[in-house]
């Protein structure tokens, strides 16, 4: 009975302060679609870090002809240089840090160079003695880069050594940066979100500041009185944020599924399944935001 | 079933108190005109009654217990045991008869069944058989007080506190509110009411208690009471 009344109360409510309501739902929807956009960004670098620490590896090229490195100033790499190198690579020393060694000679490398760059006319004017032969080292922790490059920068007969991740870096710091415009102008939209849902239930306390005072004096509890002003919130907020994760769904099957994911085959994107596990938290915060934000308002505007 | 103690109730420190070390004793089943002019401060003591206001100083006593010491989440208990009724009858205007007089019952959890039983009795109580349906605007300005008496009275509460309930109606009408008021009375509600109406409570013939700014300055078992017209002119 009780929540049959309280139902029909927030009815009204919602009734009498459409407009009210109206913006409270789109204000919602904003924000969490850019705290949801944030999310996303996270859950995206996660997944191609997750892809790609696992694959890059570190390359130490060696010395060749002509070399414009200080290191190579001794001229290419001699047999017993190479040798050197990869036993060390191959001692007790690295064992719990290198995962495999794979040497790419000369001739191995203009065929990557010739796959690579298939459809550029500079391919016929590279020859196999202008790239540097290396080893390919594949680490058991991605994370222990500088183990190696301290190693073996200075060793003679390496010309470089080059890890992968600082490219990767790059990409993710972008993606960073993304989440944090993201982040600020959901946190500027929230702000928004709670200053209207407190308008909006004060015009709703103000509207039916009749019906109150009689539940007031005819004893009502407190529970009863300011439950359909928080619930109106709410379910306002509620609404906003189930349009927000709807939102993200499709955008994340249209960009991602649609178009992403075919232009660039070897990039692991995050699927629009995974945008699902963010439903939850965003209509979690959506109903909190709007229960304490009225619970405040209610507290100055609803005497019990 | 109220006790006033030595109640002083001052709203701000400048001013006048409201009321002044007052004591006051209303017996269960009694009925108690509250008489005085505007700003005597009977209003105070009604909402002193219903723990609106806190006591600057002395102690209020409902039914045997100190309203100072009931916690905000115990008050809305303390006000199911009092009906108030005003001079301006607050009725929902968008709300039937019987709807404004169930609303009492179903804010706090009443099931249908028993609302639907309930407030036609009620309603016979008062005299408004048949006016179930009725909008507020329909009806006079007696009926509409009617409504809120049995809104006030519906959950049967042991006190009901009535704060110049004939203010707004001609005097033939306000006989029919007091031959009401008297009837629920006679149920055994403790009735306090607060009015200037000198000719209502020189008719009724119940206890007088008058307050002058804020002290009570007689408390005649079977009173009469002059008002400030009259005052004057004796």
């Amino acid at each position: 009975m009780r929540l049959a009344f309280i139902l029909s109360e927030i009815g009204s409510g919602i009734r009498r302060n459409l407009s009210m309501v109206t913006s409270v739902i789109l204000v919602t929807f904003i924000s969490l679609t850019f705290v949801g956009a944030a999310g996303l960004f996270q859950l995206q670098i996660g997944q191609m870090k997750g892809y790609w620490y696992d694959r890059v590896q570190v390359t130490i090229y060696l010395c060749v002809d002509n070399s414009s490195e200080t290191s190579c100033a001794a001229g290419p790499v001699t047999e017993d240089q190479r040798a050197a190198i990869q036993a060390r690579l191959e001692s007790e020393q690295f064992a719990p840090y290198v995962d495999t060694v794979t040497y790419e000679s000369q001739e191995e490398a203009l065929g990557h160079f010739r796959d690579q760059f298939a459809n550029s006319p500079i391919v016929d004017s590279v020859t196999a003695d202008q790239l540097p032969e290396s080893f390919r080292v594949s680490l058991v922790d991605a994370e222990k880069y500088e183990v190696i490059n301290e190693a073996f920068s200075s060793e003679p007969g390496v010309e470089a050594v080059s890890d992968q991740r600082d490219f990767l870096e790059a990409i993710f710091r972008y993606m960073n940066w993304a989440s944090v415009v993201a982040l600020v102008i959901a946190g500027i939209m929230t702000f928004c979100a709670i200053l209207l849902i407190a308008t909006t239930i004060r015009l709703s306390a103000f509207s039916r500041r009749r019906e109150t005072g009689i539940m007031r004096l005819v004893g009502a509890s407190k529970a009863v009185i300011q439950l359909p002003f928080i619930l109106e919130g709410v379910i306002a907020a509620v609404i906003g944020a189930v349009l927000a994760s709807a939102t993200l769904w499709g955008a994340s099957r249209f960009l991602i599924d649609g178009w992403l994911v075919k232009t660039f085959p070897q990039t692991a994107f995050i699927s629009s399944q995974q945008v699902l596990i963010l439903v939850p938290a965003l209509v979690l915060l959506g109903a909190v935001l709007a229960g304490l934000s009225s619970l405040l308002t209610l507290r100055r505007y609803v005497k019990v | 079933m109220i006790r006033f103690d030595n109640v002083t109730k001052t709203y701000d420190q400048q001013s006048h108190p409201a009321l002044d070390a007052v004591s006051l004793d209303v017996d269960r089943g009694e009925f108690v005109f509250l008489v005085g002019a505007s700003g005597s401060g009977k209003s105070t003591f009604i909402r002193l009654v219903l723990k609106e206001d806190r006591v600057s100083r002395g102690a209020v006593y409902v039914a045997g217990q100190n309203v100072a010491n009931i916690p905000s989440w115990r008050v809305p208990r303390l006000r199911r045991g009092i009906g108030v009724v005003f001079q301006d009858f607050r009725l929902l205007p968008n709300k039937t008869v019987f709807s404004n007089v169930a609303f009492a019952m179903q804010v706090i959890g009443r099931s249908r069944a028993v609302i639907r039983e309930t407030v036609p009795d009620v309603l016979a109580t008062v005299g408004l058989e048949g006016k179930n349906n009725r909008m507020p605007h329909e009806l006079s300005g007696g009926e509409q007080q009617r409504v809120a008496i049995a809104r006030a009275i519906v959950n049967r509460p042991g006190i009901l506190l009535a704060d110049e309930p004939t203010g707004n109606l001609d005097p033939t009408t306000s006989m029919g509110i007091m031959k009401v008021l008297d009837r629920i009375n006679q149920n055994g509600t403790t009735v306090v009411m607060a009015t200037h109406d000198d000719d209502i409570v020189n008719t009724m013939r119940k206890r007088v208690v008058e307050l002058r700014s804020g002290s009570v300055v007689r408390d005649d078992a079977q009173g009469i009471y002059v008002g400030e017209a009259g005052a004057m002119a004796g």
